[in-house]
């Protein structure tokens, strides 16, 4: 079927009865996927990752599942008896997967079975059967006796006598039943909506510059979810900043992980940079300056480690140092590409992405971060490049042997 | 300066004393019975229970039965509100407390005022200490409850108990007083039947115990109904499976505490006093409240102007210096004291104070160590500051 079409029956049915405590028992998922489906000669790289992913997600939970790739579709089958809502939650952690199909699968025991087997399946998965339905066979099994569209009007037969409140509609159906037959037979009839995207590992890899607030954990998920693994640096100013500041922050990389898979954390302690850069530049210029080698040293990093990108959550004039003018000057230091996945957002829409993918309650967590610690009352937000050079030229004498220790004595922590 | 540990944060907790962790192992490993049980197990666990009661009733020459045990501080002091609160609305409806309160009364008191209770919140002068003035005014034919605590937890000021048990005993008698002693059982020797306290609240992880345990005195004269229901544990007052561990340790901590008492507290006053001394010469710091044998044995407040107080904390925390800013347990939801607030404390000290607070395992040198540090770290703070 079109495989790029798959939003086609995420339908709204309330009574929908999913297995765990519910009727219907499923054993296996139709993973759909959207945009790698039309990648040309690249497309195996994209399914394979997609199916690495899956994997690697399911490979720790109960079920003991396989992942497949047939005919075009990717399955993932367990067999084992596995938490259904467990295993919907991980699926719903893998970019790439645009949806997901509960699937009812049964050994081919001739088609009399089958079309029992079809009502028995409307009947415990719908509990209020006033909808209208279409059946949609798919024979892949060529030996099978009865073709693609006397599956579809036998079976569609027998629901309605079986359940004379259903309606036909061929159309826009509520309900859109699929029946794949294969070497067994797979029903399904619901998908429930995946993360979309692209696999991650098909896209390179980035540095995301992470803070403990609510934007950068957002905009690390954005380029992830375009198939970017991503690394993060986090900038650590001990006294200003606490232990608890740190361990927020590796919190965050954990909950970004969650889509990402496993995040080198890389925390630099910024301390000294910061107070020498206090005593020697104007006030209302430090924060600006400070992004600067902020970029300088987390872009080094990046370079070590093979990314070919910054990531950073600035939106245009949120703060004085994501003005135009500030965004501006703190780029030019970089030779990377830097991207700002936020950069026309609004606060409103960057608090509902970090709600919905679950990084919000860590981001509010009240502990101070290294850039506002020395904030100056009126910072610059028009700052000029020229003046800001002019400016770091006073810090000449020790800056790189700062930078140097710096980068030497960071940390580095795998959050999974 | 070689790296080294000094834990100067009792008031937050405390390390607890090898005997009690010895005890707490036994009764976890080896005598682990539930005192419910019919058998021999249980009956060694119910034993344990029974001794600890009789310790801790001994310290406060108090009847063993009029010793409950809770799950803390916490659970002490609310048990005491709600349950009296409920026990006697038929006698009235108000309730009187102050403003410098730990959260475990004031929070307490908030869900009180939910159920249609009124409570007043007397006001306390620049020492910390409540106003009998106003106790005497707020006090009325609808009280029921006064709850004041005996030891400040923020700045170590010792409320006027006996005075405060007088009023009561002069406007109404019937009006129960409860005493959050959390931060003063083990360092005052209280007699809450001399002092006039009804109701008294203890922790067992200040005083070198186990968390999660702790008692409230109350006396078997007080009407209160209890706000835990299940097996009918403890008479029916709070029920749950005692927790055998905690509260033998409790007893033995409590136990400890108060043998060669005298000396204990002379030892902690003399560091607390080298602590305010070394304080008072640096620049640009004030002790908060009174100092000596008018405050708290184990408590300091200080704030250091120009310097912030979390920003102290951990510099002081890289040399290996544990302290507090403000109390521990209002340090979670930044906001700032109500203590230091309600004593006047000006503005610009507010986000500054640290709290030094001293236990068993505390010496005289540690207060060195700790000044000479302070006085290393605090000009080079001050240094910089939000521009």
């Amino acid at each position: 079927m079109n495989l790029c079409r798959c939003s086609e029956d995420i339908g709204e049915h309330k009574q929908f009865n999913y297995y765990g405590g519910y009727s219907v028992k499923y054993r296996s998922f139709l993973i759909k996927y959207a945009e790698i489906g039309v990648k040309g000669k690249n497309r195996y790289l994209f399914e394979d990752a997609l199916v690495k992913q899956i994997h690697h997600r399911l490979k720790n939970l109960e079920g003991n599942f396989s992942v497949t790739k047939e005919a075009g579709r990717i399955y993932a089958e367990a067999a084992e008896d596995f938490d259904y809502d467990e295993v919907i939650d991980a699926l719903q952690h893998v970019f790439g997967i645009v949806g997901i199909c509960p699937m009812v699968q049964i050994e081919d025991n001739g088609y009399e079975d089958l079309k029992a087997q079809v009502v028995k399946y409307i009947d415990d998965a719908y509990e209020d059967k006033h909808f209208t339905f279409k059946v949609v066979a798919r024979r892949a099994n060529k030996q099978y006796p009865v073709v693609s569209d006397q599956i579809n009007r036998d079976l569609g037969e027998v629901i309605l006598n079986a359940f004379p409140e259903t309606k036909v509609n061929v159309h826009t159906p509520d309900v859109l039943l699929r029946v794949e037959v294969r070497h067994k037979i797979n029903i399904f009839s619901e998908t429930i909506p995946g993360p979309g995207g692209m696999p991650i590992g098909t896209a390179g890899r980035a540095m995301l510059l992470l803070s403990g607030g609510i934007d950068s954990p957002v905009a690390g998920w954005m380029i992830a979810k375009r198939g970017v693994t991503i690394d993060a640096t986090y900038f650590h100013a001990p006294p200003y900043t606490s232990e608890r500041a740190k361990q927020k922050v590796v919190d965050l990389a954990k909950l970004v992980a969650k889509y990402t898979g496993p995040i080198r954390l890389n925390i630099i302690n910024f301390t000294d940079i910061q107070l020498y850069i206090y005593d020697q530049c104007p006030h209302d210029e430090l924060t600006i300056i400070m992004r600067r080698y902020m970029m300088k040293i987390a872009e080094t990093i990046a370079k070590e480690n093979d990314c070919l990108a910054l990531v950073t959550g600035e939106s245009i004039g949120q703060v004085a140092s994501q003005t135009m003018q500030s965004l501006a000057v703190t780029n030019e230091v970089c030779e990377l590409p830097v991207m700002r996945p936020l950069i026309a957002f609004d606060k409103q829409d960057i608090v509902d992405i970090s709600l919905k993918i679950g990084t919000y309650e860590t981001s509010v967590l009240p502990y101070e971060d290294c850039c506002t610690i020395f904030v100056a009352k009126h910072p610059v937000t028009k700052p000029s490049l020229k003046k800001i050079k002019n400016s770091e030229k006073k810090l000449d004498e020790k800056i790189d042997e700062l930078m140097k220790t710096a980068l030497e004595t960071r940390e580095v922590i795998r959050c999974i | 300066m070689e790296k080294r540990e000094v834990y100067f944060d009792n008031s937050a907790t405390t390390r607890a004393f090898d005997e009690v962790r010895d005890i707490v192992s036994e009764t976890m490993t080896v005598d682990y019975g539930n005192t419910s049980s019919r058998h021999m197990k249980g009956v060694e666990a119910e034993n344990y229970i029974k001794t600890a009661r009789e310790e801790i009733a001994k310290t406060l020459k108090v009847k063993d039965k009029e010793i409950l045990f809770t799950s803390g501080g916490t659970e002490s002091n609310n048990l005491a509100l709600i349950g009296t609160a409920l026990a006697n609305k038929r006698a009235g409806n108000h309730i009187i407390t102050s403003c410098v309160e730990h959260a475990s009364i004031y929070n307490t008191t908030a869900f009180l005022e939910e159920l249609g209770f009124r409570v007043t919140y007397l006001p306390v002068d620049h020492n910390g200490h409540v106003s009998l003035d106003a106790l005497r005014e707020a006090i009325c034919d609808d009280t029921i409850l006064v709850s004041i605590m005996y030891v400040n937890n923020e700045i170590g000021a010792v409320e006027p108990i006996e005075e405060i048990a007088k009023i009561i005993k002069e406007k109404k008698p019937s009006v129960y007083f409860h005493v959050d002693a959390i931060q003063a059982y083990g360092k005052y020797v209280i007699r809450p039947k001399k002092q006039g306290i009804d109701l008294l609240s203890a922790s067992g992880h200040k005083i070198h115990g186990p968390k999660g345990t702790g008692f409230l005195y109350i006396d078997e004269k007080v009407k209160i109904k209890p706000i835990i229901y299940g097996g009918g544990q403890q008479k029916g007052m709070r029920s749950g499976t005692e927790n055998v561990p905690g509260c033998a340790g409790l007893g033995l901590a409590a136990k400890m505490v108060y043998t060669d008492h005298d000396a204990k507290i002379d030892k902690l006053y003399a560091i607390k006093d080298r602590m305010v001394k070394g304080l008072q010469a640096m620049d640009g710091v004030t002790v908060h409240g009174l100092t000596g044998r008018d405050s708290a044995p184990q408590i300091v407040a200080a704030g250091f102007e120009g310097v912030r107080a979390e920003v102290l904390l951990h510099a002081l925390e890289d040399k290996g210096i544990y302290v507090s800013s403000g109390s521990a347990c209002s340090s979670n939801h930044p906001g700032v004291s109500g203590t230091l607030k309600g004593i006047g404390v000006k503005d610009s000290l507010l986000d500054s104070t640290l709290r030094f607070s001293f236990g068993a395992f505390n010496t005289e040198e540690e207060v060195d160590y700790c000044l000479e540090v302070l006085n290393e770290l605090v000009p080079m703070l001050r240094r910089y500051r939000r521009a």
